[in-house]
């Protein structure tokens, strides 16, 4: 039963991670409907930004919130060179540059900070707590920063007349243009966020997973499954769905093992997280592709 | 400044005459270059070495073929064609390390175990359109590793250690070396299959096909099938691409689970969008592009570094992601659209009606 609490801790603390990856797709998703899969390396690049910041003596935080303008700022440059002239390209050409950003972005840290495995700090004190039995400061750190970031995030949208005419351009561009609201712009600032997000995310995973190139591709893969679950046009609904991917995760790979212990019969396990995943992400897109917050699209002919 | 696959431009219905120039020239490019090994076997000009770096430029456009099928001739989009390739090279390699099936007879059983898993992975993919058809094979290629070395597989597979194999030597006794005889055998392969390839696109079912890309409603509203159509259409791009896998995994003699990384979906893509996504010629270009990328991004990206003075050494994917994104801008159709342009602009200079 420890054990089980233990896993279930552990899952939370994932998912918190998912959670802020899932957010990440849910803003590019609802400002553009496109499904960014370049993501993951672009949290990936940021996160080795942090870490270059870091390394000019700088503290952990300062380097985070250096390399979040920086990434906002590189988000906002890439929907406005790079995706904007396609805007009305086909779905084809949206993934083909999606792709190509990917391995840009890959190559890139490959190229300039090497493919060598790098520790990254915890910015969260190693101290005893209530509970520390089943968890970690840094897990618990990790849920509390995305928990932070997710109603920071709903009182911008819900409260400020910026996050209103983000949600207007988002929800109907052509009116919301009437309104004058400069929509091309709203759409670049939900790119700028989505990739500042994606830098806080890869801080908060990358003390775990430590510093690689490959380190979000597992991670994007259940950050999808997150967003799908919830809803992707649903923020709250992609955390929400983050944390659940992250709890399940744990627990099949702890039943799994469970199920090994006990009679020898091994089904699945640590080695099968990512067809997990994938398993996670055709079943939501077969049975509910809506997810459970999201709205039902109808198409007009 | 898109890609485009509707009807401009490429893949005209008009099945050309018995003796059209261009037929011709294909035939004889064909032929010079079955005649290769023996053209070349007194000279010596051609290493055993270029002799495999040719036949995996024809396996890797086998492959792009079947991309292309599935994507730029149905519309459905797929970043996992390395998973189909990874089940082609496993099934002969598996027939072919634990079994005494030949290999002539293990690259086809290959190919149908690829048909029956695309057709029904095919039917899931109905549900999904776009975005989400990419974002299911997505998943698909980053979970391919893990599946293979899945450890109830391991008996099979050889877990991570993978399996070793040894090309086979040419038969009645005849003078080429292996790697010139799995050359002839890769190349008949190719010419066969893309000669099945232009002949479906030709087909009742290649307009169905295109059709549905098209305008998926539309074509429902002319009586066309299409789930039955774009689940058949699955099979047959996994079947290509899984034929493709086998070949590899034969000429290579080596296949392990990391060999089906997302690198390798993604230089499918790649060799697809470079050639021309809507394009049986294309689908050559795309394979050549491919294996030349694998094979020479190296020193080309470290030329490029050294010649521009770049404080980093570039890598090789680096390429293929400017080379995606400035194609879909330049040259939406890629190299093959963009060549068929330019030659109909010149023939519409002369005043010649083109065809």
């Amino acid at each position: 039963m420890e054990q089980l609490l233990q896993q279930v801790a552990a899952g939370l603390a994932n998912g918190a991670i998912y959670a802020l990856v899932a957010l990440a797709l849910v803003m590019i998703y609802s400002a553009t409907d496109h499904l960014n899969f370049a993501q993951g390396e672009m949290a990936m690049f940021s996160t080795y930004i942090t870490w270059a910041f870091y390394q000019t003596g700088m503290g952990y935080w300062p380097s985070l919130v250096l390399a979040m303008l920086v990434s906002f700022l590189g988000g906002l440059v890439i929907e406005r060179v790079v995706l904007r002239p396609l805007h009305k390209a086909p779905v084809l050409s949206i993934v083909v540059v999606f792709i190509g950003l990917l391995a840009i972005f890959h190559s890139m840290a490959g190229a300039i900070w090497t493919h060598t495995i790098k520790p990254f700090p915890s910015p969260f004190p190693n101290i005893a707590f209530v509970g520390s039995g089943y968890i970690g400061p840094h897990q618990v750190g990790m849920i509390v920063v995305s928990l932070v970031l997710l109603s920071l995030l709903f009182v911008f949208f819900r409260f400020t007349s910026l996050g209103l005419a983000m949600r207007a351009a988002a929800q109907n561009p052509v009116s919301a243009r009437l309104a004058g609201v400069p929509v091309d712009w709203m759409l670049a600032l939900g790119w700028g966020m989505a990739a500042a997000i994606g830098a806080v995310a890869g801080a908060m995973v990358a003390p775990v997973v430590y510093l690689e190139p490959n380190m979000m591709a597992g991670i994007l893969l259940y950050g999808f499954a997150g967003a799908l679950v919830g809803g992707i046009g649903s923020p709250g609904g992609a955390v929400f769905g983050g944390f659940i991917v992250g709890v399940l995760e744990n627990l099949i790979a702890y039943f799994g093992n469970l199920l090994d212990q006990t009679t020898g019969i091994y089904i699945i396990g640590n080695g099968e997280k990512l067809p997990i995943a994938l398993i996670m992400l055709i079943t939501v897109l077969i049975l509910k592709p809506s997810g459970l917050f999201g709205r039902v699209t109808v198409k007009r002919v | 400044m898109a890609i485009e696959t509707s009807k401009a431009g490429h893949a005209p219905l008009s099945v050309p005459s018995r003796l059209s120039p261009t037929r011709v020239l294909i035939w004889c490019l064909v032929l010079l270059a079955a005649l290769l090994p023996v053209l070349t076997h007194m000279t010596g000009i051609i290493s055993n070495f270029y002799y495999l770096q040719l036949s995996l430029m024809l396996v890797f456009s086998i492959a792009v073929l079947g991309l292309n099928l599935l994507t730029g001739f149905n519309g459905q989009i797929s970043l996992g064609h390395g998973a189909f390739f990874a089940i082609g090279a496993y099934t002969a390699g598996i027939l072919l390390d634990q079994t005494s099936v030949p290999y002539w007879a293990a690259v086809p059983a290959a190919g149908l175990v690829c048909f029956c898993i695309g057709y029904l992975f095919g039917y899931p993919a109905l549900r999904l359109e776009g975005h989400y058809l990419a974002l299911a094979t997505f998943a698909l290629a980053i979970a391919v590793p893990q599946i293979l070395k899945y450890r109830h597989l391991e008996d099979f597979t050889g877990g991570v250690q993978g399996i070793n194999l040894i090309k086979p030597e040419a038969p009645f006794g005849l003078p080429l070396s292996p790697d010139q005889w799995m050359y002839l055998v890769v190349l008949l392969v190719a010419v066969l299959m893309f000669w099945l390839a232009r002949n479906l696109v030709h087909s009742r079912v290649g307009r169905a096909m295109m059709a549905i890309r098209d305008h998926s409603m539309a074509a429902d509203t002319m009586g066309i099938d299409s789930a039955r159509i774009k689940m058949t259409v699955f099979g047959i791009s996994a079947l290509y691409t899984g034929i493709a896998g086998a070949l590899h995994a034969i000429i290579f003699e080596f296949i392990a689970p990391d060999s089906f990384r997302l690198e390798l979906s993604i230089s499918l893509l790649v060799g697809a969008v470079i050639g021309g996504v809507a394009s049986l010629p294309g689908a050559v270009i795309g394979g050549v592009f491919v294996q030349v990328i694998e094979k020479y991004a190296d020193a080309l990206t470290k030329a490029i570094s050294n010649s521009v003075h770049l404080p980093i050494e570039l890598e090789p994917w680096t390429i293929y992601g400017i080379a995606l994104i400035a194609l879909v801008y330049l040259m939406p159709t890629g190299i093959a659209g963009g060549i068929g342009s330019l030659w109909r602009s010149m023939t519409r200079l002369r005043g010649t009606p083109s065809g």
